[in-house]
């Protein structure tokens, strides 16, 4: 999901972006015919893995363990955000990508277009270690073609000891406390910036209805004068120097606030939220699939997924790595203990193609207004 | 442009292929250059913007002008209305201020010019980044400014200075001010003070002389001064994201959303199109205005 687990410098960005602009000089895509049964037996010491995920988002030490359980000799790429790697994964021919991080919306987009492997579930007996909610998510019920690496939810980010009253509503954002005023920050990245606000007039956040964007937008614009500052990256330091008293938030980026001061919590506000996924697929143009498989099936080992858990601080929906994380990490940071049944009560969040030129226009006009 | 007219016939065309391959040898690094880094990174943003975008980023190789239209809704205007005035607003106070500091150095003795100018480019030694982050430590709600002022009992609410427009520019001018010195300096050291002299010994007063001598030979320092103020304050998305707190958007952080979030790469480039056929423009109007100026500071 994020913009990348931490957002690089924007100079970084946006190098990546003219060279994701060299690369991709010509678009379309070729999908090639489903490939032979995998061979369970298959030499992996022969078969080089190449996988992008976030930068930042696994352990440093990920390459030399995993060649040293499984055997095949792992490269990682990383990426800042969804939509560097869906670029690579997109401009046609062989990506040289094997398995891909993505969020889910992009997941489902990438097996529309038959660019992703289905699994054969037999050779990731780990999965029996993911939550039962996890194996239904509404991008891909059953993973078929994608595995969830994390999952969680955004809400309000606070400073228990500076709000007047603890934030149980979006509209204690939109229609601030006279103290809070010029004191809360924002996401800025669209479909966030929407979100409080659609939630709150009751919409789905996946909705294309030009009248409820329009209603969406017009709470938004008049929110902005109450706002210190739209911030998708530091909002936890805003509020850790007490520069705000709250900021919508997603969980995993406030846990990083409530590591250095216990005033700060967080909150799924009543009208609900997000659910937001990022997962693991295997690409069909991939030479390495058994190896791919037997990548998918590391992570889900109970310990290594909890490495995210514990270093990242999202939630992993491994109910065996959860477990074995423990009461200490949920009792530190309460949003790690957040049931699954209570995670899939929030909305998945889906990709919604071409109509999300409205959100980013949307976006423009707030921000810019 | 023209080579030696007294050659034999027979050595013309060996003297010609000479003058060629010592073209070549010289402008050969300088071409190649710009042609992989320049021209045809251009060639792809202009047919980028002609295209139609791709779901996921990049282009359909299909024909369309909706990203020029588009280019033209108000909202996209504004943005880079807001952009002219923020550079503009810049590029002036660079001005006066660097103005006097330039001047003010030419006039030093020799060995405090070079200290100065050391530390007029110091700031360039650290990461523009870092400094630009350092404006939000010092005048944050809880910063040493604010803090400090409140401490002295001036005022009684931390000043919201940050996440505005003001924030923006005075980020900017901090940037790029040497930018403006620099320039500036070069062409009042280069300055004839006999000219000067002249004047006054002809009954101009000290103002007078100035406004008729040093001002405008200067003025072609003065341009590119600003040139080189105004055209990175208008591409500018990091200062407006830190210091504008996200607040104000100029073109530059439209441009980038394009590429990053939006995934409209067409859009993108009518944008970065519609900046280089700006700035183009402003070069043009640069080096007309000088060679007026040098034309008549030849005649005088």
């Amino acid at each position: 999901m994020r913009a990348g687990v931490i957002r690089r410098t924007a100079t970084a960005g946006a190098i990546a972006a003219s060279a994701a602009l060299v690369l991709a000089a010509c678009g379309g895509s070729s999908s090639s015919e489903s490939s032979a049964a995998l061979d369970p037996n298959a030499d992996l010491t022969k078969q080089a893995l190449t996988i992008s995920n976030w930068a930042g988002y696994y352990p440093e030490d990920l390459s030399a363990k995993f060649q040293e359980a499984v055997g095949a000799p792992l490269t990682i790429a990383n990426h800042a955000t969804n939509e560097e790697v869906m670029g690579k994964l997109t401009a046609g021919g062989d990506s040289g990508i094997d398995v891909a991080f993505v969020s889910g919306q992009y997941a489902q987009a990438l097996n529309d277009a038959g660019l992703v492997e289905t699994l054969d579930q037999s050779l990731i007996p780990n999965l029996s270690n993911l939550y039962p909610e996890a194996t239904q998510l509404p991008y891909d019920p059953g993973n078929t073609f994608s595995v969830p690496y994390a999952w969680g939810t955004t809400g309000i980010c606070y400073r228990s000891d500076l709000v007047p009253a603890e934030p149980t509503s979006w509209n204690d954002l939109l229609a601030p406390a006279d103290e809070n005023k010029g004191k809360m920050t924002a996401l800025a990245t669209e479909r966030w910036l929407l979100l409080p606000a659609l939630k709150s007039l009751g919409y789905s956040i996946n909705t294309t209805d030009d009248a409820e964007l329009e209603k969406a937008k017009e709470l938004l614009v008049a929110n902005k004068a109450d706002l210190l500052a739209y911030d998708d990256t530091t909002f936890y330091n805003r509020l850790m120097a007490g520069e705000t008293n709250m900021a919508v938030a997603w969980d995993g980026w406030c846990n990083y606030g409530i590591a250095e001061d216990p005033n700060i919590k967080f909150a799924v506000p009543s009208e609900g939220s997000d659910l937001w996924t990022d997962t693991m697929v295997v690409l069909k143009s991939s030479k390495n699939k058994e190896a791919a498989h037997a990548f998918i099936n590391y992570i889900l080992d109970p310990v290594n997924h909890a490495w995210v858990a514990e270093n990242i601080l999202y939630k992993v929906p491994n109910k065996a790595a959860m477990d074995a994380v423990g009461a200490d990490l949920a009792a530190a940071f309460p949003n790690m203990g957040m049931t699954p049944a209570d995670l899939v009560k929030q909305e998945a969040i889906i990709d919604v193609g071409e109509d999300n030129s409205k959100y980013t226009k949307i976006a423009t006009e707030v921000t810019s207004g | 442009m023209s080579t030696p007219a007294r050659t034999t016939r027979g050595g013309r065309g060996a003297a010609r292929r000479r003058a060629l391959a010592s073209r070549a040898v010289f402008l050969g690094p300088g071409l190649f250059y710009v042609t992989i880094f320049m021209a045809i990174p251009i060639a792809l943003i202009v047919s980028y913007a002609f295209l139609e975008k791709g779901r996921f980023g990049g282009v359909r190789l299909v024909f369309s002008l909706e990203s020029f239209t588009r280019a033209l809704e108000p909202v996209y205007l504004s943005v880079l209305g807001n952009s002219l005035l923020i550079a503009t607003v810049t590029t002036v106070l660079a001005l006066l201020i660097g103005y006097p500091v330039a001047y003010a150095i030419a006039k030093m003795p020799k060995k405090w010019r070079t200290l100065a100018l050391v530390l007029i480019i110091l700031p360039f030694w650290s990461n523009f980044l870092v400094r630009t982050y350092a404006w939000i430590v010092l005048l944050n709600s809880e910063g040493p400014l604010n803090k400090g002022l409140l401490a002295m009992g001036v005022i009684d609410e931390p000043l919201g200075l940050l996440y505005t427009r003001e924030a923006v520019i005075v980020g900017l001018l901090y940037a790029y001010l040497p930018l403006m010195i620099l320039p500036l300096y070069a062409s009042m050291e280069r300055l004839d003070h006999s000219l000067i002299e002249a004047a006054t010994n002809l009954g101009a007063s000290r103002v007078r002389a100035f406004f008729t001598v040093t001002l405008p030979l200067t003025l072609p320092g003065a341009m590119i001064g600003a040139i080189f103020v105004f055209v990175p304050s208008l591409g500018n998305f990091i200062v407006p994201e830190l210091l504008g707190g996200g607040k104000t958007v100029m073109v530059g952080n439209l441009i980038r959303d394009q590429f990053l979030k939006a995934r409209d790469w067409p859009f993108g480039a009518v944008l970065a199109l519609v900046m280089v056929v700006f700035l183009v423009g402003l070069f043009a109007l640069q080096a007309y205005v000088s060679r007026r100026i040098n034309g008549r500071g030849a005649r005088a």
